[in-house]
């Protein structure tokens, strides 16, 4: 009596319930196979009036079997144990017997089933707020420990290897280079684009150049590199710190005395401020370039006039502006990177969360410092 | 809670008959979730001490506490006179270059070749130009048996090696004291074997004393000296003493039963 192929032609799963006095007997005939479907144990409910006292299982008729009968007799059982009825299972085909009686051997671990119960609304506004302070000193201890670590590499004490920076630099600066090259020029054309139907309405496209050697080197160039770098470098520090801490790789250097901190975090977010101004400045003339072409193709500019448009256009203020904001939006995204890495628990599902976590925060961190630099420099008059 | 002076690093192979970590009134929590609580004990020098006990009843976690890596709730540890628990960083890091530690999956450092990993410790606490430590790192991985594996990295050997690797790394530097988490955890039966023998060999050319966290019977018996039960129902350590002599006289059921692989069922009620 073993499950089988071919369900089609295999007999209907069938209970049927006999009353004798305070005994219910359960027959139980047919296929029961999972692929016929599931008869619950709850239909046993109905037949448990108050007079039952005992319950038998009957399966003689039975022709084929699997977990689904022994799930229903399991679930059977305990409806019976709630309402304190003695059950029989001596009648039960014997390998269903022993199945039945194995998935009742060990009893419910006490408190082991999670508890599904909603706190009230205090107590979860509470809650929240006590996670959200832990956050915040968590940040102010990492951020502590970073500037610590920092003094120590300036003052060239700190221990890590030289070859470690010399890769993160690579990755953070040589390989950026194809991406940053598309969206930078990508997004002086759009900018263009955007300015050269305007402005020619007024017979003023020679203008297009102004705008989009401002708008690049002022802010987005240091923007659009940020936001790849924070999607590119900042999940990736994520993520690998992640995983050596999911790995213990992280406390086989605590414990033998070198800091995470210098060893890890500390060459990953010097490389950042490092590269970071450098492909500001690669996006802020690939933009111009884009522009340029713009100009050239569609507004009939040449590119003599554009270029000395664009040069009486962008101040020197302007230009390393551009460039000291790159380099604050380098260490946002490191620091982000590299918190959530820390951060990460102990599954492969939160380094997930992680490297995603250190996305958005980077860019969030990102934008927010681009609404204050705007008003510090409005307030400075560059 | 007493406080036994907060002196220098000793190293404890300098004093033969203290122990050389000694636990006191350790209670370890999650929060408001005892994982342990009042632990007393003390491992002595030469000794392979193993803490066994079922799983997740906080071997590891203990383990972590006796290397700094999870601070007590309550009391502390001792590395001799040392009181390891109040020390700060700099002092801690201090006995801990005395320390070799094995993590469960070997924790190699996967962006560096396994004599760089083994090369480290010696390249970061020693004055050793770069082809001695070579040098040294080759010895350490022929010592586990991984000769011509230096420039290996550690995804591309198996589990097993990884394990062996991470000893070579944990012996790098000589240490007087070695962890070992769950070292035969996932190995097949030889390999096991075999890490157990290197395991006693390593006590005995090094003169180290030895923490193994595990819940292998064979293991326990054929290398402990000594040992620490901890109960995961009680929460609490129930019983310490030699392994193969608890198997002999202990009369807790719960011991009896963890031995005896479930064979001694506890007698009901």
């Amino acid at each position: 009596m073993r499950p089988e192929g071919g369900a089609a032609a295999l007999p209907a799963p069938g209970v049927s319930f006999e009353r004798a006095d305070s005994i219910l007997t359960v027959h139980c005939s047919g296929s029961w196979t999972l692929r016929r479907g599931q008869t619950r144990a709850e239909e046993i409910e109905y037949e448990l009036g108050p007079e039952i006292r005992r319950v038998a299982f009957e399966t003689a008729d039975l022709r084929h079997w699997d977990s689904s009968l022994v799930a229903f007799i399991t679930g059977a059982i305990e409806i019976c144990a709630a309402r304190s009825i003695e059950v029989d299972t001596s009648a039960l085909a014997p390998g269903l017997k022993r199945l039945v009686e194995l998935a009742e051997a060990v009893p419910e671990n006490r408190g082991a089933r999670a508890r599904v119960s909603r706190p009230p609304l205090l107590d979860r506004v509470g809650l929240a707020t006590i996670r959200y302070a832990e956050g915040g000193s968590a940040f102010v201890s990492f951020m502590g420990a970073l500037v610590i670590a920092f003094a120590r590499f300036l003052g060239g004490q700190a221990r890590f290897r030289r070859l470690d920076l010399m890769i993160a630099i690579q990755d953070c600066g040589a390989r950026a280079f194809g991406i940053v090259t598309l969206i930078s020029f990508l997004v002086g054309v759009i900018l263009a684009f955007m300015g050269a139907v305007q402005l020619q309405q007024f017979g003023a496209a020679i203008y297009v150049a102004d705008l989009v050697a401002i708008g690049m080197v002022r802010d987005m160039g240091a923007m659009m590199t940020a936001i790849i770098m924070a999607g590119r470098t900042g999940a990736a520090y994520a993520a690998q710190l992640g995983t050596m801490k999911v790995t213990q790789e992280i406390d086989a250097l605590t414990t033998l005395g070198l800091s995470p901190m210098e060893f890890l975090v500390v060459p990953r977010v010097f490389a950042l401020i490092l590269m970071m101004p450098l492909l500001c400045v690669y996006s802020d003339l690939l933009g111009i370039l884009g522009g340029a072409v713009v100009g050239a193709g569609m507004l009939g500019i040449t590119p003599g006039n554009y270029m000395r448009e664009t040069v009486a256009a962008i101040g020197l203020g302007s230009a390393f502006g551009g460039i000291f904001k790159a380099t604050v939006y380098g260490i946002i995204i490191g620091i982000a990177g590299c918190l959530r890495g820390f951060q990460c628990g102990n599954s492969s599902s939160s380094v997930g969360d992680a490297a995603t976590s250190a996305v958005v925060t980077g860019i969030v961190y990102v934008v927010v410092a681009c609404g204050l630099f705007a008003l510090l420099f409005n307030i400075l008059g560059i | 809670m007493s406080d036994t002076g907060t002196g220098s690093a000793t190293r404890p192979r300098d004093d033969s008959r203290a122990p050389v970590i000694v636990v006191r009134n350790l209670t370890m929590a999650y929060g408001d979730f005892v994982v342990m609580r009042d632990l007393n004990f003390a491992i002595n020098r030469g000794d392979v001490f193993i803490v066994m006990g079922g799983s997740g009843c906080g071997k590891s976690t203990l383990m972590r506490h006796m290397i700094g890596l999870q601070e007590p709730a309550t009391g502390e540890v001792l590395y001799g006179n040392f009181n390891f628990t109040r020390a700060d960083t700099l002092e801690r890091d201090r006995v801990l270059r005395n320390v070799g530690v094995l993590y469960q999956g070997g924790a190699l450092w996967s962006s560096m070749t396994l004599a760089e990993n083994v090369g480290l410790p010696l390249g970061e606490f020693t004055d050793l130009a770069r082809a001695e430590i070579r040098d040294i790192a080759s010895l350490k991985l022929a010592l586990v048996g991984l000769k011509g594996f230096e420039d290996y990295f550690p995804s591309q050997i198996s589990g097993g090696m990884q394990k062996r690797a991470g000893i070579a790394r944990a012996i790098a530097l000589d240490p007087s004291i070695l962890f070992f988490d769950e070292p035969s955890a996932g190995l097949d039966p030889i390999s096991s074997r075999l890490l157990d023998k290197l395991i006693l060999e390593l006590r005995d050319t090094l003169g180290a004393t030895v923490v193994v966290v595990t819940h292998e019977l064979a293991s326990i018996f054929e290398i402990g000296d000594n040992s620490v039960f901890l109960d995961a129902e009680s929460h609490t350590m129930i019983a310490t003493g030699n392994p193969r002599e608890l198997f002999e006289h202990s009369t807790d059921p719960r011991v009896r039963r963890f031995l005896t692989r479930g064979r001694e069922e506890p007698a009901a009620g």
